[in-house]
């Protein structure tokens, strides 16, 4: 029994249908990534996931748990965060507050009435977020205005802000899109180190496939919003229908 | 380092309490040393301070604040009148119905956000007008306003009971000392000392909530409210404290009008009471600590000034002009002085918003690094454009 | 029934009131994607344009009649309209027209104010806060009112509709009911008609024309229409230009039914947001239902019956705060409004 089992999960917009009965069973500890084509309905899968979207059908459930028609800081603190696509920061605030507010979010729970604690006197979050600044290497820039950060900065320090939560299940949506090469093996080294040593289990969707077969212990190809396939990635790569759903867009 | 870091709050802080305890002496210059605009002052600081909290560090903009500052106030003078005159029951009350009204429209208005959110606060406001103005007559003697009568129950009165507002024994409109300073006169009143006291209190808890967790996860909501929930923080229950505790601090503020003056009318609900404070968080500088308080100070001390000039007085400020030029420019003028007032504050309204988005103080920040560079050569500009905002 | 037909008749004129500013408004914010608090001030502008031409066609040439006295002995001043010099009859027929006239001077005056607004202001606050738009509009409003309060006094200047026009019907008749059961004055069927005929109007300009197409694809995604090619910003300038002309008229016919003073523009803006917002920010046919909906509902709030029985209950004036009180109802059961549509300015 896998940490997340998805079942059945259908979604609609209008006239078409995004999700067809997709099912997933993601084994803890491990790296799961998802691929597809453009518009195969990745996206909307991960926002099913968090509470963004509600599916017309089907269950998710986490941990045993049902995630379905929580609200979205429910499900954060049942133990899932998630890195955007575009990456949703705190642009007026500085790189340390980013990460201390998740960090007080895990330690105090959705809602605590501190408003007159002193936010100096709050030692021990401030030392963790230093910690995880060092360890996604952005300590040098803790007092910039995270708003000010290049773009691979704010993913960093976007994906630092959901470690920094230590969630059970990390979702990613395709964390590495417009990087450079460079950046772009940082990260794959970075979070290879994260799953690791962690244990964290993650879902990624990716579209850079060096990325995917260098991280991912398992691969689910979704087309048209079903699921096709679904092995290890050395199986993924000779399979038909996966070569099929991507004709003449990838190398795979 | 950060903003939530600095560590110069302890000196604003005591030069806040020395100027406002030494209000009545720095004011005297600018003939603004007497008790009735010293009030206003210190009162209408604390609901500027209060509104801050909420707009400041949420970004949600109420349309309706003014409706928790009549609400103060009828519950402070219905005290009056029940009671006896003495200001603590009555401030004690204005700040418990404020709460619960805060509560509920804050309950209802925060499940929107942004524009529906200012619009339904405007409604809000709009309806407690109304109510107050007509619909609950009974309760808040509609259009002449609610005052004391001497036929009221004042059930703690007694025999010879004070017939002015007054704290055990010390009446609030009590002048204790005034004497000449730089040729005007400064005088001392308990009434202020008393909004005073509050006004330091309302400052002091405003540093604290800004320097907390609490008031770093309000400036969160405020630049990605997403982020916020998928951190698994809930921005609804936070939001509604700051609307809370923002509409106590308004009602608050109603509460000591009400002691200074016991009376309580309709029109101190009314959407340009509203927009007043907002202009006057808006003119200070939103977000800042010590804004707000400059901001009412500023208005209500030109509005005092505004109104008390006429044509004459505009005639004898540019006799030194030739006569053509000096009757165009009264002319002109003379819409926005006296009874004009609310011409200026509109207009000094758009001129902030266009020109001065971050209030006075970031104004005049932005005027003194620009004089500062003047004097510079261009290669050592660059140091000294992130200078810290002035608080 | 005959005291509900008639407290819906009653309800229409106001409620066609509400209905042409929420449409403006509801215009103005789906396609600029600002919240003018000014559109309030834009009504009360159409409203004072009749006060200015029934002003204009009534200035009078002033003649000195030698033969005769008044009672101080001087020489009675005898005082006639140019209209009246230049036109005689016709011009007679003008000054008790001056209100429909005065729809002349409002439609490209408002149109006018309109482009002076959204090029000298509202451009300039696209980018900026949502808070930054609402407070400069607001700035506005007041300022306009204040000038008007300025130039015309804060008193309500009374605009008698023509006197052929200012009778009553008995519709009650009609109907079948006894003489005198339903009456209801001319002009408030003729403001209603009107209204109809600029909805009417509006929605097939949007419906059928190029450049209404272009509007509403804009309202549905400004980018996309923006990628096209198409120079949207100067249709949403003439967009803005008629919804003020749309606005200004509602106010100019408006003010035989409400005498113009001042601050009438900041008391139908609020109850417009509030027929905006039940009706579903975005939403034009919402608009104009939301619009006649609580139109009638005010004043069958304010029907004798309804009023003693609160009135029971020490709530005084119930038909004050009645549309409030609906509003805050239907937006906890439909926080979206009545035909509002998911995604339209949720944030």
């Amino acid at each position: 029994m896998g940490i997340l089992e998805v079942q059945n999960v259908n979604k609609r917009f209008g006239g078409l249908q995004a999700l067809n009965n997709v099912n997933l069973d993601v084994e803890e500890g491990t790296v799961h990534a998802i691929i597809g084509p453009n518009g195969a309905g990745k996206s909307t899968f991960l926002n099913c996931l968090i509470g963004k979207l509600e599916p017309d059908t089907g269950s998710v459930m986490f941990q045993g748990k049902p995630v379905l028609g929580s609200k979205p800081h429910e499900i954060n603190q049942m133990g899932i965060s998630r890195v955007f696509q575009t990456p949703e920061i705190f642009s007026e605030l500085t790189v340390l507050e980013n990460v201390m507010i998740p960090c007080f979010a895990t330690r105090d729970g959705s809602f605590t009435l501190n408003a007159l604690k002193k936010i100096g006197a709050e030692g021990e979050i401030r030392t963790q977020a230093e910690q995880m600044l060092k360890d996604v290497n952005m300590f040098d820039k803790a007092s910039f205005e995270a708003g000010s950060l290049s773009r691979g900065d704010k993913r960093r320090l976007e994906m630092a802000m959901c470690l920094s939560q230590k969630p059970k299940l990390l979702l990613l949506d395709e964390p590495t899109a417009g990087m450079a090469r460079a950046d772009t093996n940082n990260t794959i080294d970075l979070l290879r180190h994260i799953s690791e040593t962690t244990g964290i289990t993650m879902v990624i969707i990716e579209h850079d496939m060096h990325v995917v077969f260098s991280l991912a212990k398992k691969i689910s190809v979704l087309a048209q919003g079903a699921i096709i396939a679904e092995d290890i990635p050395d199986n993924i790569k000779g399979h038909p229908k996966v070569r099929e759903a991507y004709l003449g867009e990838a190398e795979v | 380092m950060s903003a939530v870091f600095k560590n110069n709050d302890k000196t604003l802080f005591t030069v806040f309490v020395l100027a406002v305890l030494l209000g009545p002496i720095l004011m005297a210059p600018f003939g603004a040393s007497y008790p009735d605009l010293l009030q206003r002052f210190a009162i209408f600081g604390i609901f500027a301070i209060g509104f801050n909290i909420l707009f400041g560090l949420t970004g949600y903009l109420s349309f309706g604040h003014a409706a928790f500052l009549g609400v103060g106030s009828y519950s402070a003078v219905w005290m009056f009148k029940l009671l006896s005159f003495n200001v603590i029951p009555a401030l004690i009350l204005a700040v418990i119905v404020s709460a619960l009204f805060a509560l509920l429209i804050g309950y209802i208005s925060l499940r929107r956000s942004g524009i529906y959110f200012s619009i339904l606060t405007l409604a809000f406001a709009e309806m407690m007008y109304r109510l107050a103005y007509s619909v609950l007559t009974p309760i808040t003697n509609g259009e002449t306003g609610l005052q004391v009568y001497s036929d009221d129950p004042q059930y703690l009165m007694g025999e010879n009971g004070i017939t002015t507002t007054h704290l055990f024994g010390i009446k609030m409109n009590d002048v204790f000392l005034r004497f000449e300073f730089l040729g005007r006169e400064a005088q001392f009143n308990f009434g202020y000392y008393f909004a005073a006291i509050f006004l330091i209190l309302a400052f002091y808890i405003s540093i604290r909530i800004f320097r907390s967790p609490f008031g770093m996860m309000l400036r969160a909501i405020k630049s990605n409210q997403n982020r916020v929930n998928y951190t698994g923080l809930n921005s609804r229950p936070y939001t509604l404290a700051a609307f809370v505790i923002s509409g106590v601090y308004a009602g608050l503020a109603g509460g000591l009008l009400a002691c200074m003056d016991p009376l309580a009318g309709a029109e101190r609900m009314q959407w340009t009471a509203s927009g007043e404070v907002v202009l006057m968080t808006i003119l200070g500088g939103a977000g800042t600590l010590l804004g707000p308080v400059l901001g009412a100070s500023f208005i209500k001390y030109f509005e005092a000034i505004f109104s008390k000039i006429n044509d004459n007085v505009l005639h004898t400020w540019f006799s030194f002009l030739p006569d053509g030029l000096e009757n165009g420019i009264v002319w002109v003028l003379h819409f926005f002085v006296g009874k004009g007032w609310h011409l200026t504050l509109g207009t000094l309204f758009m001129l902030v918003v266009i020109f001065l988005p971050g209030g006075l103080l970031d104004g005049v920040t932005r005027l003194f690094n620009w004089v500062k560079n003047l004097g510079k050569k261009k290669p050592e500009e660059e140091q000294s454009t992130k200078a810290s905002p002035a608080e | 029934m005959d005291a509900i037909i008639l407290q819906i008749l009653n309800g229409l004129d106001k409620g066609s009131a509400y209905a042409l500013i929420a449409l403006g408004l509801t215009l103005i914010f789906g396609t600029l994607g600002v919240v003018n608090f000014a559109h309030g001030a834009l009504f009360m502008l159409g409203a004072f344009c009749a006060v200015v031409m029934q002003k204009l066609l009534n200035s009078v040439k002033i003649t000195i009649d030698p033969e005769k006295l008044d009672f101080l002995g001087n020489p009675a001043e005898i005082k006639t309209p140019y209209v009246e010099l230049w036109f005689g009859d016709f011009g007679s027929k003008l000054i008790d027209y001056s209100v429909p006239v005065s729809i002349l001077l409002a439609i490209p005056f408002m149109i006018l104010v309109g482009f002076v607004m959204e090029r000298g202001l509202i451009k300039h606050f696209y980018k900026r806060p949502h808070a930054d738009q609402i407070l400069v509009t607001f700035g506005l409003a007041i300022v306009l009112q204040e000038i008007i309060k300025a130039a015309f006094g804060a008193n309500p200047i009374q605009q008698p509709a023509p006197d052929s026009l200012s009778g009553a019907l008995d519709i009650g008749v009609y109907l079948g009911f006894e003489a005198n059961a339903i009456i209801y004055p001319y002009w408030r069927l003729i403001y209603f008609f009107f209204a109809i005929a600029v909805l009417g109007s509006m929605f097939a300009f949007l419906r059928y024309t190029t450049f209404g197409m272009v509007v509403r694809a804009g309202m549905a995604d400004r980018e996309t229409v923006g990628l096209l090619g198409i120079d949207i910003n100067k249709r949403f300038t003439m967009m803005f230009g008629l919804a003020a002309a749309v606005t200004g008229l509602a106010g100019v016919m408006y003010s035989p039914i409400l005498p113009p003073n001042y601050h009438m523009g900041m008391d139908f803006l609020v109850l417009s947001f509030v027929v905006v917002v039940v009706g579903g920010m975005g939403s034009l046919p919402g608009a104009v239902a939301a619009g006649f909906l609580l139109g009638i509902l005010e004043s069958f709030a304010s029907m004798n019956e309804v009023k003693s029985f609160f009135d029971s209950i020490y709530i005084k004036s119930i038909d004050q705060i009645i549309i409030y009180l609906v509003a805050v109802v239907i937006l906890l059961t439909r926080p979206r409004g009545l035909m509002g549509k998911a995604g339209v300015m949720e944030e």
